[in-house]
């Protein structure tokens, strides 16, 4: 109607907004306005959690006991270290024991693991260095690994590695064997499960061999073991559902720790006879068949035996930086409150001055 | 050169031949477009143009090859080469090169960081979101494009034999094209035939330059004029013009027929695309500019690109960001050689190059390098930059929501034409107002005059005003209701052919261009269709009493000249003329209302008082009316004169000094052998067929306003259109004294003059306004003595040097003659003093031999090719000398509606206000109290000198002065200094020696006044104050002349208004009013400023937070470039899950409620100083980066170190302690919170897991080094997850928390205060402010 250019019958407001609290920008909004009656309470509160927390988790942590022995160069391993300094020996066999005392028996579920230092799984290039396709038993893979494993892929003639890739070529093959000693000659070998150590999704879904599952040596045939390993993949082990891409110590190893320092797991204690409730106090001794050289990284291996809780291993850090914290919180707000108290006049007060 | 010499010899042919009378200069004129449209020269080539008929088939082939046909495509891409053209397009982002680089750089083997495909994914988000907003906006302009292509027309087709319709794109050149009343012309076209009988038609161009006003176009002389229409099948002729160009103002070219014989082509030849057909009937013209060669197109130009002081802040720290890349680099290149060079012995977790050997450690070093600037890309916030425009849309949407800035009366809202600078506005310093039609609302009202030294002070005039000022605002209100019914029945007699093609033309130009919808309540009721037409406020004048009642003497039947005083006799002679010049010294157009495009020509009939003589004069009128360059009036009014001796007694006022004219003698034979030439066409039928019912009609559909007007036939529907608002007021007040210009010709003015009749003036000459000049004239043939009268008005200083000095013979008429001039005077500076527009009018009477020597010179003035344009001015100026005084004007112009507090509030705001204007300084200093620019408390300070050195010593004193007093005993808080500066004093000051002095000077003071500065002088202050000063500034206007100081300025803003679209089109918002400017400014301004800056540290701090985490982690992993995170969550963490909710925080965050903002500008404050983003806010804010990220990684490490945990499930707690910490961090920096912030906060952090949990339950074999597989499942079951989860966030928070608790409780800054205002009472808040 007003509309000189609009068509007959427009509207007369065609341009005004809609007038909507959202386009207005009047929706209804919650403010979080920081004032002492919320923030102090809050302060206080969280401080008093963080601390009981903090002190949960110290009592958890406090009841997980870990022994830790470093074999790198105790003792008779010393001349096996040297001797896994020299490449051209690399071949030859060397063995070691360690002994160690448990002055507490280690109560239920006992885990043994093996610990590195100073090697870097998590290096990006040693990272990439595998092939997840043949891993999971695909027959074309396994023939045709993947370019990431370049150089470990196929030996010079062109047989193909399984597992290729630097990661596998360099697993940990040290062998463990943890004797009790309930007195001076007598020498209990401690009974341990090698199997159900990695993730159950790993073992079942991840990681497969090819077929025919039933025969790896033909499944596996037309490839080669890896530059550093004694034998092919499927003679890891002597269990028949623990060879080959599946062997369990394969696939703890295959997944790369985060950190330089790491340990993994190397076993679990089979519960049975004495060791029905853990490992008793008293002496133990590791025989170690020394292979694997740490000499040129400057690495260390370790022995560890540890139980676990609810909150996995040993883990002291959690507990203690919940409490501290805590402990922090409570300082700050017992400062605010002091604070708060002596100038609460200044900041809402100005109209009394 | 050749051109130059064909046009020569082409003018010289036409000065030669006599027939050539017809160059009047334009009237409609130029003076706006000038400023801004630079003429083009065009490159050389002239067009010739051949119609488009069978019998030139193939000339026409030959020749119309190559040019454009009507059809046009604005689209930037087509189907098929949008892949490609869009892709090449985006490639010139420097951004859109980063993440090409770095997906080249994965390419490389060495340095490949991430598996090849999954760098390549940002880029292809990013793309493919650019090129799916390009495609969407291109699709509309391509369905836009469509609509105006097949909108139809009539064409002339051979075959038909007649006109048919068609497409507007299947239009060539050469078509002759048959167009109706209101419709919209679809090329540009040269006009051979109009339905009116003068040979004219007239066009609307508010889609070109959105002025309302009516031009008017002529016919190419030599064609028929007028009855019948030009056979296009007889059209034989050739048209030759200049090539395409985009000069609205200029047309060149000339017509030849087939007997070689050449007319001349201008710019009032050219219909021009866009525009629209009014008040004639039919018209046909012939193609010359199709399409995108039309100047329409030409003008087209996109929107503006400017760059904010916040973006240009943002690429500083930028270029932080990639220094600290670089940083972080280097430092994991050296670590990792090191790192090497550690190793005796080649590690088994050295991975060998394929051919067995291993990298140099410098080599190796070099490489990760580069490895680690794939790894940390995310450092450079790209995704920023896409985010930032997503959330200046946003912003923008917003602003043009906001109802606040919606103005009922002119429907139109706030426009954003510039889409990058929202949060400029934040920031504002300066503010350059220009203010006639910025601060006042430009509707000019006559308030009071002067004539011949006596002031007439109108005073009921006075009180009306004040009474509106008041009424207006309801007046809308109630008006919309009832007028409903009477704009129905304009709907109907305003023949509105092609409804919808008018709405559609509107666009045709840009779409931005908003319609200048007029409320009409606003307008009278009978004109609701034209926003040009003055308001009632403006139209009715109350005459004072003590002039109407001298007024009435004279024109009453029984006055008689008193001869016997010559004062008394020069006084009545005086007021008549001064009546008269402003009636007939103007370009105003006449309309009637109730035909509103309808040109006034017919006078109606029988209702004037003078009944049987009007008859007479009536058909003596049409009958000249109809023949065209007769000089009827003249010979009409003679006779009739002689016949009724009554009114030959009455003009005897005209008399003094009757001379029969002599001169005219030559120029009507010319006339009327050209007069000869139209004879055929009288005999055809005088009246239009067509025309003639509309005529009817349009009486008949006011029979009852006739009635009741009788004593003013006709007056009160008259409807003016003026170019300024000026000569509105002045017709209106001419009017109100029964001084009526009833109608307007090209050649002829018509005013009807109380008792007297019409008058019918001839017009010979309209010398146009200038602002060198600032004055105009017009050159009329009186109608009763027959004398070339030049009547003139302009600026009082101009008007006052250039009148009659010269001695005469009569001491005392001398005298009197120096009395009116300084009683003249004193009225002025009275007038200017009371804030009023000052005119000063003034006439001469020329004598025959005079005029044409001076026609003599002015005619080759206007036909001269070279310098015509100053050709033109030297003559008009040769012209406007020995004026005779008649009196002077004063008109007010009202302030706009909530002015003062706006200015007042922007005060506060710590914005310095400059006006700028071209008015006088007292004039100026006036509006400039009432709108609250100065305060009476404050002290002015004025500089006017007239030299340099004054200038300089002046400006000296001025500081010295404005320091002692500031630092002196008086200068105390409320007293503060405000500078009026005149233009010749400003130029003076902007001497390259004094600008620094003058700078200084204006620093000191609250408010500048410039008065009489020219459109460069603002536009030079403008752009002084921005770069010496390094302020953002805003410029401010309305009209033509503040184009230039819009385009300078940081933010121009025009308003939409009475002036014509040229500031609005050079802007980058466009508001109604000024008052809209403060809530634009301190709301949306503050928001946009705070919001962006806000949400860019947060973008910063993101990715500097999450990035570094992946930089603490190189110190464990060898410096080798690996990541702890799939590398898939790792890219779209960036790109997914943190990316929604700082473009909500960006658009939606609100420091303050609006009304808290409107309430205290001083809160404006921050924003101009850049408080929100600081350098230093910036680093703090790294710094929080830093440690937040310190803690996030660490705090993980610590509790998984020496565990069996493995690589990517230890990254799992880290990503998502890292979301967590980065979503809540913006919870803690929002001000408000709103469900949409709550839905796209929890809707990220539910993605992520969503997300992750999907990713790492399907993938066995995918994504290979990085297989996730599993891993988010066991974590999830795992308590210490989300022990770790918890404690990291809130330690990482904690100290933002805490600092930002510790600020608004212990040191609340002014904005930290204004929000604690928010829940006091409006008493205890003024007390706070004034505390």
């Amino acid at each position: 109607m007003s509309n000189r250019k609009g068509p007959p019958g427009s509207q007369p407001f065609m341009k005004r907004p809609d007038n909507t609290a959202f386009k207005q920008q009047k929706l209804p909004a919650w403010t979080p306005t920081l004032k002492a009656e919320t923030v102090l309470p809050f302060f206080f509160l969280s401080g008093v959690a963080c601390i009981t927390i903090g002190v949960l988790l110290i009592i958890t942590a406090a009841g997980v006991q870990e022994m830790k022995v470093d074999y790198t160069e105790e003792r008779d391993c010393a001349d096996c270290y040297s001797l896994r300094l020299d490449r051209a020996k690399s071949t030859s066999d060397c063995a070691c024991t360690v002994s160690f005392s448990l002055s507490e028996a280690f109560k239920g579920d006992v885990f043994m693991y093996y610990g590195l230092t100073n090697f870097y799984q998590n290096q990006r290039h040693y990272m990439v260095s595998r092939d997840d396709a043949q891993l999971v038993g695909r027959q074309y893979n396994l023939k045709n690994p993947s370019i990431t494993c370049v150089p470990f892929d196929k030996y010079k003639n062109g047989t193909p590695i399984a597992p290729c890739g630097a990661i596998a070529n360099s697993i940990f093959n040290d062998t463990l064997q943890l004797f009790y000693h309930s007195d001076k000659n007598t020498e209990t070998p401690v009974p341990l499960l090698k199997t159900d150590i990695t993730w159950f999704t790993d073992r079942t879904v991840k990681f497969q061999n090819p077929s025919p599952k039933d025969n790896l040596t033909a499944a596996f045939s037309g490839t080669a073991r890896p530059f550093y390993w004694r034998k092919p993949v499927y003679q890891l082990s002597v269990e028949e559902n623990n060879n080959g891409f599946v062997n369990e110590d394969l696939i703890v190893w295959m997944r790369q720790a985060a950190f330089p320092s790491f340990k993994k797991l190397y076993g679990r204690l089979n519960r049975t006879q004495e060791f029905n409730d853990g490992l008793p106090a008293g002496n133990y001794s590791v025989k170690i068949s020394y292979n694997y050289p740490v000499g040129k990284f400057k690495g260390r291996k370790s022995v560890i035996l540890s139980t676990v809780s609810w909150l996995g291993g040993q883990n002291n850090f959690l507990g203690i930086a919940y409490s501290t914290s805590g402990a922090i919180t409570l300082v700050v707000a017992i400062i605010l409150t002091v604070v708060h108290l002596k100038f609460r006049k200044k900041p809402l007060g100005l109209e009394e001055e | 050169m050749g051109d130059q010499m064909q046009w020569a010899r082409f003018r010289w042919q036409r000065l030669v031949s006599a027939e050539a009378s017809y160059s009047r200069e334009d009237t409609f004129s130029s003076r706006r477009c000038s400023t801004t449209y630079q003429p083009s020269r065009s490159g050389g080539k002239h067009r010739t143009v051949i119609p488009c008929l069978a019998r030139f088939n193939e000339e026409y082939e030959k020749v119309s090859k190559s040019y454009m046909n009507n059809s046009i495509r604005t689209t930037k891409y087509t189907l098929l080469n949008f892949i490609p053209m869009n892709l090449f397009e985006q490639f010139h982002r420097a951004a859109n090169l980063y993440f090409l680089f770095i997906v080249v750089l994965n390419w490389v083997p060495v340095v490949e960081a991430f598996q090849k495909e999954i760098t390549v994914i940002p880029l292809v988000v990013v793309l493919t979101v650019i090129a799916f907003k390009d495609g969407l906006e291109d699709y509309r302009r391509y369905n836009f494009d469509k609509q105006i292509n097949n909108i139809l027309t009539k064409v002339y087709s051979k075959k038909h034999q007649q006109y048919i319709d068609k497409c507007w794109k299947e239009v060539h050149v050469g078509d002759f094209i048959r167009l109706s009343c209101n419709e919209i012309i679809p090329a540009d076209m040269v006009l051979i035939h109009s339905s009116d009988p003068d040979g004219i038609c007239h066009i609307e161009t508010a889609n070109l330059d959105g002025e309302t006003n009516l031009k008017q176009r002529q016919v190419v002389k030599g064609f028929p004029e007028q009855g019948f229409e030009v056979n296009p099948e007889k059209f034989n002729s050739r048209i030759e013009c200049e090539s395409p160009n985009n000069d609205l103002n200029r047309f060149r070219g000339f017509v030849e027929h087939p007997n070689k014989e050449r007319v001349g082509l201008y710019k009032d030849n050219l219909l021009l695309r866009g525009c629209t057909i009014r008040n004639t009937e039919a018209v046909v013209g012939i193609v010359v500019y199709a399409g995108h060669e039309t100047k329409a197109m030409l003008n087209n130009s996109g929107p503006r690109y400017k760059r904010s002081k916040l973006e240009r802040r943002l690429n500083v720290d930028v270029l932080w960001s990639v220094v600290l890349l670089l940083l972080m680099c280097l430092t994991t290149a050296i670590g990792h050689g090191i790192w090497l060079n550690n190793f005796a012995e080649d590690p088994p977790f050295v991975v060998p190059e394929p051919n067995g050997k291993q990298t140099q450690p410098a080599l190796a070093g070099f490489y990760m390098f580069w490895t680690m600037i794939i790894v940390l890309q995310v450092l450079i916030p790209i995704s920023l930059y896409v985010s930032i425009e997503i959330v200046k849309l946003g912003q923008i949407f917003f602003i043009q929501s906001d109802i606040d800035l919606y103005n009922k009366k002119l429907d139109s809202t706030i426009q954003c034409r510039a889409l990058n600078i929202t949060e400029d506005l934040g920031q504002i310093q300066y503010i350059f107002s220009d203010k006639t039609g910025t601060l006042t609302e430009n509707k000019m009202v006559f308030r009071r005059c002067s004539i011949a030294g006596v002031e007439y002070s109108h005073k009921d005039n006075g009180k009306r005003l004040e009474l509106y000022q008041d009424v207006d605002s309801d007046d809308e209100e109630y008006q919309t209701g009832t007028l409903n019914t009477k704009s129905d029945l304009k709907a109907q007699s305003c023949k509105t052919l092609n409804r919808p093609r008018s709405s559609s033309s509107l666009n045709t130009l840009t779409d931005r261009c908003p319609s200048l919808h007029v409320g009409y309540a606003q307008t009278d009721t009978h004109s609701p269709c034209h926003m040009a037409f003055s308001s009632r406020m403006e139209r009715d004048v109350v005459p004072d009493p003590q002039l109407l009642r001298k007024y009435n003497l004279i024109s009453s039947p029984s006055f008689m000249p008193d001869e016997s005083s010559e004062s008394g006799s020069l006084e009545t002679k005086y007021i008549i003329e001064f009546f008269l010049a402003l009636a007939v010294c103007n370009t105003v157009v006449v309309s009637y209302p109730n035909q509103p495009r309808q040109r006034a020509r017919f006078p109606d009939i029988g209702r004037t008082p003078l009944k049987s003589l009007e008859e007479v004069k009536q058909l003596f009128q049409r009958f000249s009316v109809r023949r065209f360059n007769t000089p009827s009036s003249l010979n009409g009014t003679d006779s009739l004169s002689n016949s009724t001796s009554s009114f030959t007694s009455r003009l005897s006022i005209f008399k003094t000094r009757t001379k029969t004219p002599t001169l005219f003698k030559g120029k009507e034979e010319n006339i009327s052998e050209s007069s000869q030439k139209d004879q055929p066409s009288e005999n055809q039928p005088p009246c239009n067929i067509e025309y003639q019912p509309e005529v009817e009609e349009a009486a008949g559909s006011l029979p009852s306003k006739s009635e009741s007007t009788t004593t003013q036939p006709g007056a009160g529907e008259l409807n003016y259109e003026a170019e300024s608002p000026d000569e509105a007021a002045l017709v209106h007040a001419a009017r109100a004294y029964k001084c009526t210009l009833q109608a307007r010709t090209p050649d002829q003015l018509t005013v009807q003059l109380a008792a007297v009749g019409d008058l019918n003036f001839q017009l010979l000459h309209i010398l146009p306004f200038d602002s060198v000049r600032k004055r105009m004239s017009v050159v009329v043939r009186h109608p009763v003595t027959g004398q070339v009268v030049v009547y003139s008005k302009g600026a009082d200083s101009v008007i006052m040097d250039l009148l009659d000095n010269s001695p005469k013979d009569d001491i005392q008429l001398e005298k009197i003659l120096r009395k009116i001039k300084e009683q003249t005077q004193k009225h002025l500076d009275d007038y200017a003093r009371e804030g009023l527009r000052t005119l000063c009018i003034a006439y001469k009477v020329l004598s025959d031999a005079e005029y044409e020597e001076w026609l003599k010179l002015h005619f080759l003035a206007e036909t001269s090719i070279v310098n015509r344009e100053e050709l033109l001015l030297e003559s008009a100026v040769k012209l406007e000398t020995n004026l005779i005084l008649l009196g002077a004007t004063g008109i007010v112009d009202r302030l706009q509606e909530g002015v003062p507090e706006t200015i007042e509030a922007l005060q506060k705001a710590g914005i310095k206000i400059w006006v700028l204007t071209g008015d006088k300084q007292e004039t100026a200093i006036n509006i400039a109290y009432s709108c609250k620019l100065l305060r009476p408390t404050e002290k002015v300070v004025t500089a006017n000198c007239n030299s340099k050195d004054c200038c300089e010593v002046l400006l000296n004193t001025l500081i010295k002065e404005i320091g002692e007093s500031v630092h002196g005993p008086s200068g105390g808080p409320g007293s503060g200094f405000s500078l009026v500066i005149d233009g010749k004093t400003l130029e003076y000051a902007l001497h390259e020696s004094l600008v620094e002095t003058f700078l200084e000077l204006t620093k000191q003071c609250r408010a500048v006044v410039c008065c009489r500065s020219t459109p460069l002088q603002k536009s030079q202050v403008v752009k002084l104050v921005r770069e010496k000063l390094e302020v953002l500034a805003l410029a401010i206007g309305d009209g033509a002349n503040d184009v230039s100081m819009i385009q300078v300025a940081d933010v121009g803003i025009g308003i939409s208004g009475q002036e014509g679209m040229q500031a609005v089109m050079s802007s980058d918002f466009a508001i109604s009013r000024f008052k809209h400017l403060s809530k634009l400014l301190l709301v949306h301004g503050h928001w946009c400023y705070t919001r962006l800056a806000n949400m860019v540290l947060y973008f910063f701090y993101k990715n500097v937070a999450y990035v570094n985490l992946l930089f603490w982690y190189q110190f464990f992993c060898g410096f080798s470039g690996s990541t702890m995170t799939n590398y898939w969550i790792l890219i779209f963490f960036n790109l997914l899950f943190t990316s929604a909710p700082p473009v909500i925080y960006g658009i939606l965050d609100k420091d303050f409620p609006a009304e808290t903002l409107t309430r205290l500008p001083e809160l404006y404050k921050s924003g101009q100083s850049s408080e929100a983003y600081l350098p230093s806010t910036f680093w703090l804010t790294m710094l929080d980066a830093f440690y937040q990220s310190l803690v996030c990684f660490f705090l993980p490490y610590f509790v998984y170190a020496d565990s069996d945990i493995s690589v990517f499930s230890f990254g799992m707690p880290i990503n998502t302690c890292a979301l967590l910490i980065i979503l809540l961090h913006l919870v803690l920096e929002s001000k408000t919170l709103t469900w949409i912030h709550a839905v796209v906060l929890i809707g990220s952090g539910l993605f992520y897991f969503v997300f992750a949990v999907i990713f790492s339950a399907t993938c066995v074999t995918c994504n290979s080094p990085a297989n996730p597989f599993g891993i988010m499942e066991k974590y999830m079951s795992d308590p210490v997850f989300f022990l770790v989860c918890v404690l990291t966030t809130v330690v990482a928070l904690l100290p933002r928390f805490l600092y930002r608790y510790v600020q608004s409780i212990l040191f609340p800054t002014p904005t930290c205060k204004a929000a604690q205002f928010d829940k006091m009472t409006p008493e205890e808040c003024s007390r706070e402010i004034k505390a």
